[in-house]
């Protein structure tokens, strides 16, 4: 099999990269080692928020945010998005005085997506919030998506867009020969001119078949589903400081999350649900709506997702190979970012730049040391 | 103080390996969801008397004798309480009254039983449409019959047994849909293994009498539908090129058992594939331990054998926990001197021909069949699904739903399994099981939340 390039791994950055190389008339194989949305991007709360990044990360996040809004003409399907907006709420003074003080920064840079909202417009929007939460940070223009909708709506536009999707495909050597990658797959070889770097928790091991070896962990954030139940609960919700985010989703079941770690087993391979650790982001979702006490809990996991130092993606051209382009390390907020994110390594994979700055996201900063021989 | 077993169930197989591990002198606590001991064959058995203890059989009495030793065992016993996560080291996390807590153990045995094998068919998420289990239990434990035109439809020894447990207590049974095919040359030829089970042998042919003396028998149908006004109101089979209807208020139907394997799936032991009865058993030592050391299976957990062959395997389990911790326990001389590999193999010689006698059923699903009761995902949803994915449960689950509801696809799991292996022309062994997420039983965000503040039962 060859290709003009070649994509690794088919999450959601993987698809959505694929997607909008082939759209410019690229050549296009994915390879996935299990099948497509199989870690984060199927375990993800599927959260689509600007609130509360980090502003090196606010181009990729507004323009982002811009098209889920208009997420049929990218994909076809609105992938479930919903603008039900993210609240992020203070429980103390402290908490809203930090709330404060973001804002009057993020102002001062020029961005005016978040607004400080009191108690009365707070509990407008919340009825169900217990009274002692002061005030928070609103964006209405957020919400969230359907996960498995986006995946499978990010699939068919990629097979429709002629990208050659190859599932169970695990890649086992990388190596450049003559101007050209040459990659040894279960699947048999494959030979593209570029590779794009999208394997999430393993991103690190494909970076070093590729001859860069990078400092990436892997977190394991832990999510709850309850039964299903009345429509209550509109908007996301978080709560500054706690480990939380709380939504409903339109079956009605309610999904709580926000980064309560899981286990990760010795290989790597696999997280398991730690209890006693998801009892902090519960905790903190029943002091918020203590109606909910008596939900039953159907299912939780702990899904895996790469994870840098500074908690910011690593987006751009390798530094130690040519052809080769990371895309991974989004730390366990990398959802909302994938339609801009594809559009921006599309960019480089068929014109070798792109219009935005992604100095805050070069592969140099986690560069491993190598031992002086 | 954590313990040095927890047994999980306290059917035949863990109030055997109870009695055994105390008599060894190791701190024992036994789980159970039921509010008296016994498991599901002798559910009840210490208050059913007279008439219905007559009824449920001898093999229904002897289970008293079993309860009663358990009683006096030692062991500390945990009634009406769920287990909702095993985590290994070992913690398991336990649910009793309302509130949840956890306790520790050196070694931890499921002997969790079987469930019985959902098999979708044409209207059989009706309300009037059970398992013959579940009107098993009913009897075991309010004596309740059921009333109206009941029909029983299924194969194996459990509708024969019930069967007659219902007619011995002067109960009604308008007409048995046997659908197991007829026992070929393949059953036959295991028949040399049953002899040695020849009281089992002529139990099933009193049962079967019995059961063509008092009703209507009917064999060699398929396409069977059970339909009605928002309650089963009749029942539609094709017999002979022939489209037979028949009125009925409670249809109860049985496809054999199967083990419960969410724990050890759970876990991440390694299973084997039965192709005889088309189920995972965990992969398990002589000893009943799985490929996680300190995790043992006993009973029908292990693989459907009956209750006397629970028994035997609970024994068998407490030995070689024994031996597990303490290495100079003679465990082997201890397993000769009770003769359990013997009594086990009697106990055991009737399977083959019943397993070979009573195959799943193989015919398709028809499209419009709801699989996923919890989610309401039909065949044809999963098909549809199945034929652009990978051959993995896991993704059409993804994509669709099922087995994401409250039972955890445990109504559906093998369906979609066998729906994935069709749509893709491989063997059903070569596809996976969906991958089980805690927690094992449904537990409320007040009782996690409570977690925070957790003290281990001492």
């Amino acid at each position: 099999m060859n290709a003009d390039l070649l994509v690794i791994g088919g999450g959601l950055h993987g698809l959505s990269a694929a997607l909008q190389s082939a759209r410019r008339g690229v050549s296009v194989i994915l390879v996935e080692r299990h099948f497509l949305g199989r870690h984060a991007s199927g375990a993800t709360a599927a959260g689509v928020r600007t609130l509360g990044r980090d502003p090196a990360e606010l181009p990729l996040s507004l323009e982002a945010a811009g098209i889920w809004h208009e997420m049929n003409a990218l994909v076809g399907d609105d992938c479930g998005f919903i603008a039900c907006g993210q609240l992020q709420v203070a429980e103390d003074e402290v908490a809203l005085a930090k709330i404060q003080a973001r804002i009057r920064g993020l102002v001062g840079k020029g961005f005016a997506h978040e607004k400080v909202i009191g108690r009365d417009e707070m509990r407008e929007l919340v009825p169900d919030l217990s009274p002692h939460c002061l005030g928070g940070a609103w964006v209405a223009g957020d919400g969230s998506a359907d996960p498995h909708r986006t995946i499978i709506a990010f699939r068919d536009a990629a097979l429709r867009a002629g990208v050659k999707i190859v599932e169970q495909c695990l890649l086992t050597g990388l190596q450049r020969h003559s101007g050209r990658w040459i990659a040894e797959t279960s699947a048999g070889v494959i030979e593209a001119g570029t590779v794009v770097n999208a394997g999430g928790a393993w991103a690190d091991r494909v970076a070093e078949l590729a001859g860069e070896p990078v400092r990436q962990s892997i977190r394991t954030s832990m999510m709850v589903v309850t039964e299903r139940t009345q429509a209550r609960v509109k908007p996301v919700v978080s709560s500054l400081g706690r480990k939380l985010s709380f939504k409903q989703t339109a079956q009605g079941t309610m999904v709580i999350g926000g980064g309560s770690q899981g286990r990760l087993a010795s290989d790597r391979q696999s997280a398991s649900v730690d209890f006693v650790a998801l009892a902090a982001s519960v905790g903190a979702a029943v002091r918020l709506f203590p109606a909910l006490k008596g939900l039953r809990i159907v299912r939780t996991w702990a899904g895996m997702e790469a994870m840098t130092e500074d908690h910011l993606p690593v987006i751009g051209f390798s530094r130690k190979a040519t052809g080769l382009i990371h895309a991974f390390g989004f730390s366990g907020h990398g959802f909302q970012l994938v339609p801009s994110v594809g559009r921006v390594v599309a960019d480089l994979v068929c014109e070798g730049r792109t219009n935005l700055d992604l100095g805050a996201f070069d592969v140099e900063r986690l560069a491993k040391e190598r031992a002086v021989a | 103080m954590k313990y040095d077993v927890v047994v999980i169930g306290a059917g035949p197989a863990g109030m055997s390996a109870a009695i055994r591990l105390r008599k060894n002198g190791s701190s024992v606590v036994v789980i159970d969801e039921q509010p008296a001991p016994g498991g599901q064959i002798w559910r009840g058995v210490e208050r059913n008397s007279g008439p219905m203890a007559e009824a449920l059989g001898t093999d229904y009495r002897e289970g008293a004798a079993l309860v009663q030793a358990f009683r006096a065992c030692g062991a500390d016993y945990m009634p009406e309480t769920q287990v909702w996560q095993i985590e290994e080291g070992w913690h398991l996390f336990l649910t009793s009254g309302g509130k949840a807590r956890r306790i520790g153990a050196r070694v931890v045995l499921l002997a969790n039983g079987a469930q019985e094998r959902p098999v979708p068919f044409p209207g059989w998420t009706l309300p009037g449409v059970m398992t013959v289990g579940a009107a098993q239990i009913l009897l075991k434990s309010g004596g309740m019959l059921p009333q109206g035109d009941v029909w029983i439809a299924g194969a194996g020894p459990l509708p024969l047994l019930y069967a007659t447990q219902l007619l011995g207590l002067e109960g009604r049974i308008a007409g048995f849909l046997d659908t197991s095919r007829k026992p070929g040359l393949a059953a036959l030829t295991k028949l040399t293994g049953a002899w040695r089970d020849i009281l089992g042998l002529l139990k099933g042919a009193r049962w079967l009498r019995d059961l063509r003396k008092s009703g209507k028998m009917v064999r060699g149908f398929h396409d069977l539908r059970a339909g009605g006004d928002g309650r089963l109101q009749y029942l539609e089979w094709l017999s002979a090129g022939e489209r037979r209807k028949v009125k009925a208020d409670i249809l109860l139907v049985h496809e054999g058992v199967v083990p419960r394997i969410h724990e050890t799936m759970a876990l991440g032991c390694a299973h084997e594939w039965n192709e005889l009865q088309n189920y995972f058993t965990p992969q398990l030592d002589g000893w009943g331990e799985t490929s996680k050391a300190g995790l043992f299976v006993a009973g029908d957990a292990g693989g459907i054998g009956g209750w006397l062959a629970a028994t035997l395997s609970g024994e068998i389990a407490g030995l070689g926990i024994t031996k597990h911790l303490d290495a100079s326990f003679d465990a082997e001389g201890e397993r000769h001197k009770a003769g359990l590999d013997k009594r086990l193999a009697s106990a055991r010689a009737l399977r083959p021909f019943l397993d070979a006698l009573y195959p799943p059923p193989m015919a398709s699903i028809a499209d419009e069949v709801i699989v996923c009761r919890c989610e309401e995902v039909t065949a044809a949803q999963i098909r549809s699904v199945a034929k652009v994915s990978a051959p993995d449960p896991n993704a059409v689950k993804a994509a669709t739903r099922c087995g994401m509801g409250p039972c955890q696809g445990r109504q559906c799991g093998y369906t979609v399994q066998a729906l994935v292996a069709e749509a893709h022309g491989i063997p059903p062994r070569d596809v996976s099981f969906f991958n089980i997420r805690p927690p094992l039983k449904p537990v409320t965000l007040g009782e996690i939340a409570a977690l925070g503040d957790l003290e281990d039962v001492s």
